[in-house]
């Protein structure tokens, strides 16, 4: 490996004189302090560096973001709930007030289909109560006419006695008159 | 290791594909000693900066809804986390820093390893056994911790015939400790391997006739860098995680 070169002497035993490596630097170990050494260093280094600094750090934003996320989820959840609620809401005032407008059309029918029948049984009174004087005014008519008729008969009957010659005797004749007319 | 000089003698083919992994001081030209200032600390260095951008400036501002930088972080931040949990189990998420540091550190080394004139760290030994060695020793560790002696009822096979079961246990050991081997030298080998193999590509870019082909397997060996940088430092992440799931539950 480390075979001497000839010539000029070596700058160390790893580099001859042309600053070329003899053998395998990976070999040489003159340098192997050195390189563990400063690893040592750049390990402790980094490992305090990320340790105390950078991954707290990430962790911290991580957990952050993941609780922002969780968070908006949630408030995007109670939204679309309270979005529900809403509709719900304007579905039941929409029944509700389809509901009213039914019931105040059918109290309003129910209104007018009162007023209807009192109207109807007002008028119907009225036209009975006319119906039963016209009745009385027609039976007065009637009876009254039948009266004239029984003293038309009468007078026409004692006339026609009294120029047949014979004497009408009053009596007699309204009581076949009467006999007449109720037969 | 075909770093002769004599290439440069006849002034045709001349191949270095290993003199990018070497260590060489920032300043001056001194020694390599343990505390020098050399391109492997600038490009760990320059590692830490690029997590330091993506993971505490990319997140600062800590937005609900991420940006760009915000969301490649948080999708690193996934990404090994569900490994760990899914892995490893839900009581290992207190090893998620470690393993994620590991996971970052190897992703960024792989990738600024890539830029042209780099330093690629995890393509040495030196670093990728130290690494493996730490999750070799953690689990280990931890799995006495946890579970006592009863740990070792990783390497007794109960639901085998019982004649075979010690036949098991010594090939159980034996893979048990080839782990950090298998462990390191995989990141550290595929990382090197790709490098070099693109070095040498490069070096036949000096013949006229050859080096468009060059440039293209250039190319293309560097599309699939990338795609080994990624997936190395997950396959590192993910038997990191394995293991750490035998030390936390031993029992098959």
């Amino acid at each position: 490996m480390a075979t001497e070169t000839t010539g000029s002497a070596p700058v160390s035993t790893c580099v001859d004189a042309g600053g070329s490596a003899i053998g395998m630097p990976q070999l040489c170990f003159d340098w192997f302090p050195n390189q563990i050494f400063w690893l040592v260093i750049t390990i402790l280094a980094i490992y305090f560096i990320l340790s105390r600094i950078a991954l707290p750090r990430i962790a911290s934003v991580l957990a952050e973001r993941q609780g922002t996320i969780t968070n908006d989820l949630a408030a995007a959840e109670d939204l679309k709930h309270k979005a529900e609620e809403a509709e719900q809401a304007y579905d039941k005032a929409l029944a509700d007030a389809r509901a009213k407008a039914q019931a105040i059309a059918q109290e309003t029918r129910d209104e007018i289909k009162a007023e209807l029948a009192d109207a109807t049984a007002k008028a119907d009174a009225e036209i009975a109560a006319k119906a039963a004087e016209s009745e009385k005014a027609i039976a007065e008519i009637r009876a009254s006419a039948m009266e004239n008729v029984e003293a038309v008969a009468k007078d026409t009957a004692e006339a026609i006695v009294a120029a047949l010659g014979g004497k009408a005797d009053a009596k007699a004749i309204t009581a076949a008159v009467s006999s007449r007319i109720k037969g | 290791m075909a770093t002769e000089a004599s290439g440069e003698e006849k002034g045709s083919l001349v191949f270095h594909p290993m003199d990018q992994f070497i260590v060489e001081p920032l300043f001056g030209d001194g020694p390599v000693g343990m505390f020098t200032i050399t391109n492997v600390t600038l490009w760990m260095f320059l590692a830490i900066v690029g997590i330091v951008a993506l993971m505490v400036i990319g997140t600062s501002r800590r937005a609900i809804i991420p940006t760009r930088t915000q969301s490649i972080a948080e999708l690193a931040y996934g990404f090994v986390y569900k490994m760990v949990e899914d892995v490893t189990g839900k009581d290992a998420v207190g090893y998620f820093p470690y393993i994620f540091t590991l996971f970052m550190f190897i992703l960024f080394a792989n990738f600024l390893g890539l830029i042209p004139g780099s330093f690629t760290t995890t393509s040495h030994f030196a670093v990728t056994v130290v690494l493996a060695l730490a999750v070799f020793l953690t689990v280990t560790i931890l799995g006495f911790v946890k579970n006592g002696a009863s740990f070792l009822g990783l390497f007794w096979v109960s639901s085998a015939p019982l004649a075979l079961r010690p036949i098991l246990a010594i090939i159980e050991l034996i893979s048990y400790f080839v782990r950090p081997v298998s462990h390191s030298i995989r990141l550290a080998g595929n990382v090197m391997a790709g490098h070099a193999v693109i070095k040498v590509f490069a070096g036949f870019a000096a013949i006229a006739a050859i080096s468009p082909l060059s440039v293209v397997a250039i190319t293309a060996m560097y599309g699939l860098e990338v795609l080994v940088s990624f997936i190395q430092a997950y396959v590192f992440t993910i038997l990191t995680c394995v293991y750490l799931k035998d030390a936390l539950h031993p029992h098959h």
